[in-house]
């Protein structure tokens, strides 16, 4: 059993008509609840719920900070690699994009982790495209192997592997592993990832199963908003995330909710997300789930930043760069999407503290 | 008010804080201040160990507060076990929170990993604290295995619910030989100063005093409730009866 058998259990248009049938005493009931469950969800993230946004966002709101605190965890990616074998026609490292393709070396690797040190960062996210040669297995336990004395947590956003690369990376000291499905909808994903090992969905589907067998401490989960129907695309991630508390317990979870942006492939999005509609994904999370990690990237802008992290979030980047070599080493490579919130580590934390909230740089250690 | 002693420390204040949740170390310095806590709980793994001019570190003055670190996010006694040795080495501490719970989502303790790593911990000589299902069978486990003072759940960790196991911390507090404090779920003063006066030795609070508005006012509410339902303890509470009892009893005259 993995969360393949249980989505085929589900019919992607039966379920969008659901969520577009929710009416406002739906939307009621849901926030009356407790404790909601995955038909709640629906209601909260249907056009229904537009007009009751502002008591979505107090419920999230005081959610999280029951849970959380006044605190945001501050992370940065250092993006590795950008050769890719996909040709995912949305991303600007597509196989089909001509662009200067970098990997760096060990030296390189070292000199951009020394200048986001000193930025103050504890956590980092590795990034790479997907290319088994250039940047699989081998290469990322050496980077981790190589950076894990200097970072108190270290996690990976890059191609999907087996259970059992997942616990000699965990071994080595990999900490959580975000793996986005992109969109749930098996038919048209096909279109979206026409070639490499991405294009099979049950593989890429089946990774937080592998990632759970092999006890990896977190694992994010999201979908690429602007593919397809986003309601239902939310919705199914809901059904994820459920499936994978109730089946790997000991794991922890986060969710991130990245908009299609700009890139060097200018892909359109084919439905477009308001700000007001992101707030409503973001709350509805929290009043579903208040233990899961709701994270916000330098995609969102400043503005849009600024007033959102409160009203759900735990955990945001910051002074992003989304080219290898970005920090330090600066070569010609592409960014792999425009960062929207160009803001200096430092400026998100004063931002915050003036908010009166708490920036952790670090929440885990090396030891654990 | 009593002195509260374990491991043959005294402390003048039954109120322990965590310190996470706060907006601001400096707000959780003012907090913990205004609490007058001697025992200040923090997790390891917010802490840089490596550094002693760590920011959590600088705001727990050393000469007020007793530092309990906490193992919070270990899932193993094996993984505990390693954690208490680093602290003990960079902090120069070996009073230890000890905390396993490999459930993210309620972070309730591991009961059997709890009973082995205690016992360990105390063999190498720690003053071991640690948190626990209230459960007192287990609470009598580990006083045998060790432990310095038992810190059974009143309702899962932030939940704010208060007691909920209030009837098994009461067979807990009647059996125990060891301090008991009730650690995670206090939400509000009143619910410190019910296990007072029920005889709990001490309580730990974290998510009601930093998630208030006021923080620091309210960690004043809650040195006034614990010292309230101790005193009040101390003074031994009438005992509640189903019946109405006359306050000026019926058969007084034969003592005329």
């Amino acid at each position: 059993m993995s969360f393949f058998d249980t989505l085929k259990q589900y019919d992607w248009e039966q379920i969008k008509d659901s969520i577009y049938a929710k009416t406002e005493q739906d939307v009621l009931h849901a926030l009356n609840q407790t404790q909601c469950g995955l038909e709640d969800f629906k209601a909260l993230i249907s056009p229904a719920a537009a007009p009751f946004l502002e008591q979505m966002a107090q419920k999230s709101m005081l959610a999280t900070q029951q849970r959380f605190g006044k605190t945001i965890q501050l992370y940065v990616p250092l993006y590795l690699s950008n050769t890719c074998s996909n040709s995912c026609v949305y991303c600007g490292f597509s196989h089909q994009n001509k662009i200067e393709r970098v990997t760096l070396s060990e030296d390189q690797i070292l000199k951009e982790a020394m200048a986001i040190k000193q930025m103050g960062f504890e956590h980092l996210l590795l990034v790479t495209g997907e290319h088994q040669k250039e940047a699989g297995f081998t290469y990322l336990m050496g980077a981790i192997e190589l950076l894990r004395p200097h970072f108190a947590q270290i996690s990976v956003e890059v191609q999907p592997m087996s259970t059992e690369e997942y616990q000699q990376l965990r071994q080595a000291g990999l900490h959580a592993v975000y793996v986005y499905q992109e969109t749930y909808h098996q038919e048209n994903y096909k279109n979206y990832h026409p070639a490499g090992k991405k294009a099979n969905f049950q593989y890429r589907l089946e990774t937080p199963d592998r990632l759970g067998k092999a006890g990896i401490h977190k694992i994010g989960l999201g979908c690429l908003i602007g593919l397809e129907d986003w309601r239902s695309d939310i919705w199914h991630t809901a059904l994820h995330l459920s499936y994978l508390e109730k089946t790997y317990w000991q794991s922890r979870y986060s969710i991130s909710f990245p908009r299609l942006r700009p890139n060097a492939g200018g892909f359109q999005p084919n439905m477009a997300i308001s700000d007001r509609e992101l707030l409503q994904v973001i709350c509805a999370f929290r009043i579903l789930n208040q233990e899961v990690e709701l994270s916000l990237s330098t995609r969102e802008s400043p503005t849009f930043r600024d007033h959102v992290f409160k009203l759900g979030i735990t955990a945001m980047s910051a002074g992003s760069k989304t080219e290898p070599g970005g920090y330090a080493v600066h070569t010609k490579a592409l960014e792999q999407f425009e960062v929207s919130d160009q803001r200096s580590p430092q400026e998100i934390e004063s931002m915050l503290h003036e908010k009166k909230y708490e920036a952790v740089w670090k929440d885990w250690d090396r030891y654990m | 008010m009593q002195q509260l002693t374990i491991a043959g420390q005294e402390f003048n204040s039954r109120l322990f804080l965590g310190t996470g949740k706060f907006s601001s170390n400096q707000l959780m310095e003012e907090a913990l201040i205004a609490s007058g806590s001697e025992m200040v709980t923090t997790a390891l793994r917010r802490v840089d160990i490596q550094n002693p001019e760590d920011d959590i570190l600088k705001h727990i003055d050393p000469n007020r507060f007793r530092l309990l670190p906490n193992t919070s996010g270990v899932r193993t006694a094996k993984e505990a076990v390693f954690a208490a040795e680093l602290a003990r080495e960079a902090l120069q501490t070996n009073w230890l929170k000890l905390e396993i719970h490999p459930d993210p989502k309620y972070l309730l303790a591991d009961t059997i990993e709890t009973l082995k790593a205690c016992e360990e911990l105390a063999k190498k000589g720690f003053i071991v604290l640690p948190y626990m299902q209230a459960d007192p069978i287990l609470a009598k486990q580990l006083e045998e295995a060790g432990a310095a003072a038992v810190m059974p759940l009143g309702s899962p960790i932030g939940s704010n619910k208060g007691l909920i196991t209030r009837e098994f911390i009461r067979i807990i507090i009647e059996q125990a030989n060891i301090p008991v404090v009730v650690d995670a779920g206090i939400g509000a003063p009143s619910h410190a100063a019910e296990a007072m006066e029920m005889g709990a030795d001490a309580v730990l609070v974290n998510t009601a005093i930093a998630v208030a508005n006021d923080p620091i006012k309210m960690a004043e509410a809650f040195k006034l409730a614990v010292q309230a339902g101790r005193i009040a303890f101390e003074a031994k509470l009438g005992t509640q009866l189903n019946q109405a009892e006359a306050s000026s009893p019926l058969t007084s005259f034969l003592n005329l």
